[in-house]
């Protein structure tokens, strides 16, 4: 089937405007009798929560942490994009719209990045008004830094921590509409299923992970906010309960799963120690701005960093990327980053680490600079490595950090199931095949405040919706499904502990179908990991009762999704038979080695249908049509 | 990388329950890496307990860098352990000896009840910002970013106290349970910026109010708050709390 994204008629610039003149309200008075389910609490889900409170909606919020301030959108450490041209460097929108879709190699929908685009600069404007302490110069005005991707400075951060701070932004905005009775928050809440009524999401299904109560939840739509899936790779930047069960739910009721293989591979983080490693920690794209990326260029120098003289260096990205040079963006930079290690020039212990060196722009601007920019970033990683950044170069290495696809949307962000809106990272709708650095928390923040008001009045209006409450009959089914589910993995009493599970799965994904990519790998990791789902229900062992707090069952229930999707991630990565942004597969490359796009096959969404765990998916494509931009091999050299 | 590994003792506080009577339990972890964090062990442990068909130990735990607030032992008396500046989850075994014992018990106070093992129920602090700990401006209103300056000084003084965690370390640390640093950080962080002015006093009143309510004691000035925050938090946000509540209290209302 070819998908409609119901992109707007008119041209690029206008077609927002437009659309929202058009879309239809929900009177003042009338918005309390709507109750909207919002799950998740990140940038994207704090942010719409308190939108629609303040509009006046019945707004219930889910977390599965125990409060909405720590969702992982706080760990987000470099900034946030906005096309405000305070540095008077040649900044647009339409500038900003045009990086943003190359960077991700023209696989993005591009009313959609237009859009994101325009509303990044009310994004700033909101945020510094609900008093969040960006970072300023000295005449009062807000300050500004580059990222990867980008030839100019539209970065806004508040040291290394933006993303805290958004947050706690957008948390202070969640809890005025807690205290006003417009949203209730239920922590340590997680969503089991989605539930469908006569073709509309209607509600949901949740576990109470303290009491472990099943409970049921109706609504007049759905709007789901929980992140991405990189934990399928077991290690990545995402914090350990970051997971994909709710979007998958959602797959299995009938919401398509877009573009799965588009995994963000962050370059800079710091690497594994140990096989005991349970996650890792990224360090911010912005070091890049003033740290310069090298290897030693004799394969197996294992000199010290300080030993090697400057002609016996090899600055990779500058001598290969000389018009972006260090800030090239995530894709290249680690590709790159595995291909010298590949080649025998890495360093460190595993010889899988490359170095980030501050000491020209220690020597440049002395280290109190430094450590005003970047303070906190040094201090986490000497805590971690045990080595001072201010004196020793930074070892690091790639990891997975963010993933592009997600549930598919339309313009108004609502999946092919009516009711059901998609927001923020777990949505596939605006970075294509590649996130730039200080994207994502534009996005969240975008879908919360500026998108989802509208579009989501515009279907509660529209749409005669029947009285359901969570005593219908597909309650019951969906309640009594994740009943079944939760007593069948404790019944298996098996030997492998699901933290075993979840590595191994983990570590073919990250072998067979990350950096780089090919066919027979990928086929490799689906046998894999269909063998690994069997062995799974026979063989996983989940200590404790389901009627607690029991962190275990939490994971077994996640890991055993994640052992469905990761099929479909391999599905994915196999029938996209062209190179994009991330996705690289080694068979599509340029004289030069980098990504080989295929536009006439492959300028499409692949959106995936679920037919049954062991059946094949359905592919439906939605065609990418580009009016505004002409489609180049991206070059950052 | 080094290869010598420890062996320690980790005797941890298990409580089946709310209600439950609690107890402190030693287990033997042996071949650690230095390289480990405290946490990485306490995964490891968990292992062991599972394999040898017994419950793990329940303990918060998400970004795993610091940042998210969710992790908070008290580490050998000491809430988020003996290195300054640093959150549990950050703690790394490297600073440890070999045969070392480590005792980790959950934060303790009236106003956090133990829901399992090391895991404790902090939503009053939500409740507390919930009261007032924001700016009140609805999506839409804002004037443009740079309509107002901020000084420099001002914008960095406010987010020294915005890089406040939430994780309640300075409540576990101190011998009254009073949480005044975590709403004095929140008070200073709003009152130091322009747009947090209007609602100066309300504020205030309204966070002090919502704090008593859920039962954090008062402060007695022993600073043990400050020496714990993971994000250096001063107590100067305390000694502004008390300045923003009296002027509050003392401004004549109409």
């Amino acid at each position: 089937m070819i998908l409609d994204g119901k992109v707007p008629a008119g041209p690029l610039d206008a077609k927002w405007a437009r659309h929202k003149d058009h879309l239809k309200l929900v009177n003042p008075v009338n918005r309390r009798k709507h109750t909207v389910i919002v799950v998740g609490t990140g940038l994207a889900g704090a942010s719409a929560a308190a939108s629609l409170g303040e509009l006046g909606y019945n707004v219930l919020a889910f977390t599965i942490l125990d409060s909405p301030r720590r969702a992982h959108s706080i760990a987000a450490q470099g900034g946030i994009n906005a096309a405000k041209n305070y540095k008077n460097d040649g900044d647009s929108v339409f500038r900003l719209f045009y990086d943003t879709i190359k960077g991700g190699d023209f696989r993005a929908r591009e009313a959609n990045v237009h859009r994101l685009a325009e509303v990044s600069v009310k994004i700033i404007d909101h945020c510094v008004a609900q008093g969040v302490p960006f970072a300023r110069e000295y005449g009062g005005f807000l300050d500004n830094r580059s990222f990867g991707g980008a030839q100019l400075s539209r970065t806004f951060y508040a040291r290394g921590q933006t993303g805290q701070q958004l947050l706690i932004g957008a948390y202070g905005a969640l809890m005025r509409q807690v205290h006003a009775g417009t949203v209730k928050i239920f922590p340590r809440h997680e969503m089991l299923d989605l539930v469908v009524v006569d073709g509309r999401a209607r509600g949901i299904v949740t576990r109470n992970l303290v009491t472990g109560e099943l409970e049921r939840w109706a609504g007049d739509a759905v709007l789901l906010a929980t992140g991405g899936y990189g934990n399928l790779y077991f290690l990545s930047t995402n914090a350990g309960n970051s997971n994909v069960t709710a979007a998958w739910r959602c797959a299995k009721r009938g919401a398509y799963f877009a573009n799965p293989c588009f995994v963000q591979i962050h370059p800079t983080c710091i690497p594994a120690s140990g096989e005991h490693q349970s996650k890792l920690t990224l360090m911010s794209e912005s070091l890049r701005n003033d740290g310069r990326v090298w290897v030693p260029q004799r394969a197996g120098d294992r000199r010290a960093p300080s030993d090697i003289p400057e002609s016996e260096r090899f600055y990779f990205l500058e001598e290969r990327y000389p018009s972006f040079g260090n800030l090239v963006p995530r894709d290249v930079a680690a590709r790159n980053c595995k291909s010298v290690c590949e080649a025998g020039q890495g360093v460190g212990p595993t010889g899988y680490a490359v170095y980030l060196d501050f000491a020209d722009a220690i020597r440049r601007f002395g280290a109190s600079v430094i450590r005003e920019r970047y303070g906190n970033l040094f201090q986490m990683y000497e805590r971690i490595v045990g080595d001072d950044p201010y004196a020793v170069p930074m070892r690091i290495y790639p990891a997975v950090h963010y993933t592009m696809g997600g549930l598919w949307v339309d313009y108004d962000l609502m999946s092919n199931l009516p009711g059901l809106f998609v927001l923020g990272e777990a949505n596939f709708s605006d970075h294509g095949a590649n996130r730039l650095g200080a994207s994502a928390l534009m996005q969240g923040l975008a879908d919360g405040y500026f998108i989802i008001p509208y579009t989501l009045a515009s279907y509660i209006a529209g749409t005669t919706l029947s009285k359901v409450t969570a005593d219908h009959d597909a309650f019951m089914e969906a309640a009594q499904a994740a009943q079944a589910r939760i007593d069948r993995v404790l019944r298996v009493r098996g030997d492998v502990s699901v933290t075993a599970h979840h590595r191994r799965l983990g570590q073919v994904m990250w072998e067979k179908c990350s950096i780089a990519r090919n066919a027979r790998g990928i086929e490799e990791a689906r046998a894999a990991v269909r063998a690994q789902r069997q062995e799974f229900w026979h063989n996983v062992r989940v200590p404790g009762e389901p009627t607690n707090f029991n962190k275990s069952l939490e994971q077994a229930l996640r890991v055993a999704d994640y052992l469905e999707f990761g099929e479909l991630v391999a599905i994915d990565a196999l029938a996209r038979d062209e190179s994009c942004g991330s996705h690289f597969r080694e068979e599509h490359a340029t004289p030069d080695g980098e990504a080989q796009r295929d536009d006439e096959h492959f300028a499409h969404v692949a959106a995936w249908e679920w037919r049954g765990t062991e059946e094949a998916p359905t592919l439906h494509t939605e065609p990418l049509h580009f009016e505004s931009v002409t489609l180049t091999q991206r070059s950052y050299r | 990388m080094s290869e010598a590994t420890m062996t320690l003792t980790l005797r941890v506080w298990r409580q089946a329950g709310p209600d439950a009577p609690g107890r402190l339990v030693d287990y033997c972890a042996r071949g650690v890496s230095p390289h480990m964090s405290l946490l990485e062990l306490l995964d490891v442990v968990n292992e062991d307990l599972t394999a040898k068909g017994e419950e793990p130990i329940a303990f918060d735990s998400d970004c795993r860098e610091g940042i998210c607030g969710s992790c908070g032992l008290v580490v050998d008396g000491v809430p988020h352990g003996p290195q300054a500046a640093t959150t549990t989850c950050q703690v790394f075994l490297r600073h440890y000896r070999d045969g070392n014992v480590i005792t980790i018990e959950p934060w303790r106070a009236r106003a956090f009840p133990i829901i399992k093992d090391l895991v404790v129920d902090r939503s009053a602090l939500d409740r507390i910002i919930a009261a007032g700990g924001y700016v009140s401006v609805d999506t839409g209103s804002a004037p443009e970013a740079n309509a107002i300056p901020v000084p420099k000084d001002e914008a960095e003084r406010a987010m020294d106290s915005a890089a406040c965690i939430g994780c309640g370390a300075c409540v576990a640390a101190c011998k009254n349970a009073s949480a005044v640093l975590f709403v004095g950080a929140k008070i200073e962080h709003l009152t130091r910026l322009p747009q947090g002015l209007p609602e100066r006093e309300r504020r205030v009143l309204a966070m002090v109010t919502q704090m008593d309510a859920e039962g954090f004691g008062s402060c007695s000035n022993e600073g043990e708050c400050e020496a714990v925050c993971p994000k250096e938090i001063s107590v100067t946000n305390i000694q502004r709390l008390n300045r923003e509540y009296a002027r509050a209290r003392l401004k004549p209302r109409r």
